[in-house]
């Protein structure tokens, strides 16, 4: 039997939305390929015509869940080409909003995993925990999605005393939440033995691929930007990259938890220790020819920019590699010997929007010819129905 | 009168089909955003359908790149009647940062025909929400 998915057209997540089509036998999976370019608009093109401040605000839209961290890579970028060193308040300011954006990406995905493994209340959950991080960032950038906090040579708002405390004080209701979360895991058997073995991709398989982010942490590979190549701040930060060694969802689920708790170590840090001057320098209008490639560690894995100057208020190139292009690979990796069931827990754990959980699945059979249309809510049922058989996985346990 | 009862069903209890067209992602969490506990648009009887076929309102991000155009108008054709197209945002307004973009068309009412325009990039929930409680009004 052969399988169709377009989850192309309409998939918000990514700023390439796919198209998966998989050659499955029975229920598992063998084979899978993908379609690329439903959402393409020509971003690296319209960059060229704009000039370097016009861009921080196009790069912040090509996605909306990590807008900040494109902004960042972007303006990290130039600055090293304009040669302009932003003040250390601007920074340490920057990268606050940066793991506060991470924080409301992470519960996002949480989420989103909940929801695709049935377990809705926890999406209720964590979703209105969200708004928690999301009502500071609204206060700190007046935005609650688009930030617009970047500007070239530092930040464009500051920060008081009084939103530094309110800032604080969020940050303690989102951590007692966040280790209510990991009680949650340890105290659900369905759910850890919903995650557990789902989506395997050993370490080996992963370094191959080049997964990045919390994909490839979760398969045991210590790959941390913040850590390994760290920019500005990172360096004086204390905060400890997360692995897991499960190599699956839960593995992914757990690393994402980890994580939040690091974000909020890193916060606190920031907000604690925050330099006083001023929060931004003048950046000169034209940057000199030369090339820089900018790296930045998105709630998602790493980002990459490639920009070249010739001289001109203009970029001549803006290259961008998303970290969802990188988890391609290795997505493709996990669905083989899958089950039909397990594709949207799968799909969702290199982290895409909720909005692509509500596609059409087409169902090819190979011998037949036949199709049929399933739609993701149905496959959802599908999933529920096979696990309700199963019997749970009684070994599956969370890792503390 | 049945007429009556069917508009007063679907003014109470409108089903919206959530639409991406190249958005940034940005509009679509704000979409789903308002379905959660803060916003919590299904005490309204708001409530988010998979299909078009069983929608009422047509809730459109993004600003329509071309490989997409043809799935909009599907889309747009396999509702029932009586329907109505809300765009939210800036981009499905007039494409927004993308505008002069070669793969982008610029705005939903490009397309198909629009029915009501939420401002914002991206737009609150309660932006959202409102828009839709305004179409509704005007039913």
């Amino acid at each position: 039997m052969k399988f169709n998915i377009p989850i192309g057209p309409q998939h918000p997540a990514l700023k390439e939305p796919i198209s998966l089509r998989m050659t499955v036998e029975g229920e598992v999976i063998r084979d899978a390929d993908l379609r690329l370019g439903y959402n393409h608009r020509g971003m690296e093109k319209l960059a060229e015509e704009k000039n370097w401040t016009q861009n921080i605000y196009l790069v912040e839209r090509i996605c909306g869940i990590c807008s900040h961290s494109h902004a960042t890579c972007y303006v990290q970028g130039v600055e090293k080409l304009m040669e302009i060193e932003p003040p250390k308040r601007g920074l340490y300011i920057r990268y606050l909003v940066s793991e506060l954006e991470r924080v409301h990406s992470h519960l996002l995905w949480l989420g989103v995993a909940g929801h695709e493994a049935g377990f809705d209340s926890f999406f209720m959950y964590t979703w209105r925990d969200r708004e928690v991080v999301m009502d500071l960032l609204e206060m700190i950038s007046g935005n609650r999605v688009h930030y617009a906090m970047n500007t070239l040579g530092g930040v464009r708002r500051d920060l008081d005393e009084i939103q530094i405390k309110k800032i604080l004080d969020g940050l303690v209701v989102l951590r007692q939440r966040t280790e209510y979360y990991f009680k949650i895991g340890a105290s659900e058997p369905t759910f850890v033995g919903r995650l557990a073995g789902v989506g395997y991709l050993s370490k080996e398989k992963a370094i191959a691929l080049c997964a990045c982010g919390p994909t490839a942490r979760a398969s045991g590979i210590t790959a941390d930007v913040r850590k390994d190549d760290p920019q500005a701040v990172y360096d004086e930060v204390p905060f400890d990259v997360c692995t897991a060694d499960s190599c699956d969802v839960l593995g992914r689920t757990v690393v994402r938890i980890k994580e939040l708790m690091e974000s909020y170590k890193i916060c606190e840090f920031l907000l604690r220790n925050l330099p006083a001057g001023d929060i931004a320098v003048k950046a000169p209008k034209k940057a000199k020819p030369n090339e820089v490639v900018s790296r930045y560690e998105a709630p998602r894995g790493e980002n990459i920019h490639y920009i070249r100057s010739n001289g001109t208020e203009r970029p001549e190139r803006l290259k961008v590699r998303a970290p969802t292009l990188a988890n391609y690979p290795a997505t493709i990796e996990m669905l083989k010997n899958g089950f039909i069931a397990d594709i949207p827990l799968i799909f969702a754990a290199i982290d895409p929007c909720i909005c692509c959980a509500e596609r059409t699945v087409e169902l090819v059979n190979a011998r037949s010819g036949e199709e049929t249309v399933v739609r993701f809510g149905d496959l959802r049922k599908l999933a529920g129905e096979r696990f309700a058989k199963s019997p749970v996985k009684r070994n599956a346990v969370w890792p503390f | 009168m049945l007429n009556r009862l069917v508009r007063w069903a679907r003014k109470k209890s409108p089903w919206i089909l959530h639409l991406n067209s190249g958005a940034c992602n940005a509009c679509d969490i704000e979409v789903v955003a308002a379905l959660t506990p803060r916003f919590d648009v299904e005490r309204l009887g708001v409530l988010l359908k998979a299909t078009p076929r069983h929608a009422d309102v047509i809730v459109a991000t993004g600003p329509v790149t071309r490989q997409i155009k043809d799935r909009i108008i599907r889309i747009y054709e396999q509702t029932p009647d009586p329907k109505f197209v809300v765009a939210v945002g800036a981009c499905a307004m007039s494409g927004c940062v993308y505008r002069g973009a070669y793969n982008s068309l610029g705005g939903l009412d490009q397309v198909i025909p629009v029915t009501a325009y939420v401002p914002g990039c991206p737009a609150r929930p309660d932006a959202i929400l409102d828009g839709i409680v305004k179409l509704l009004g005007t039913l």
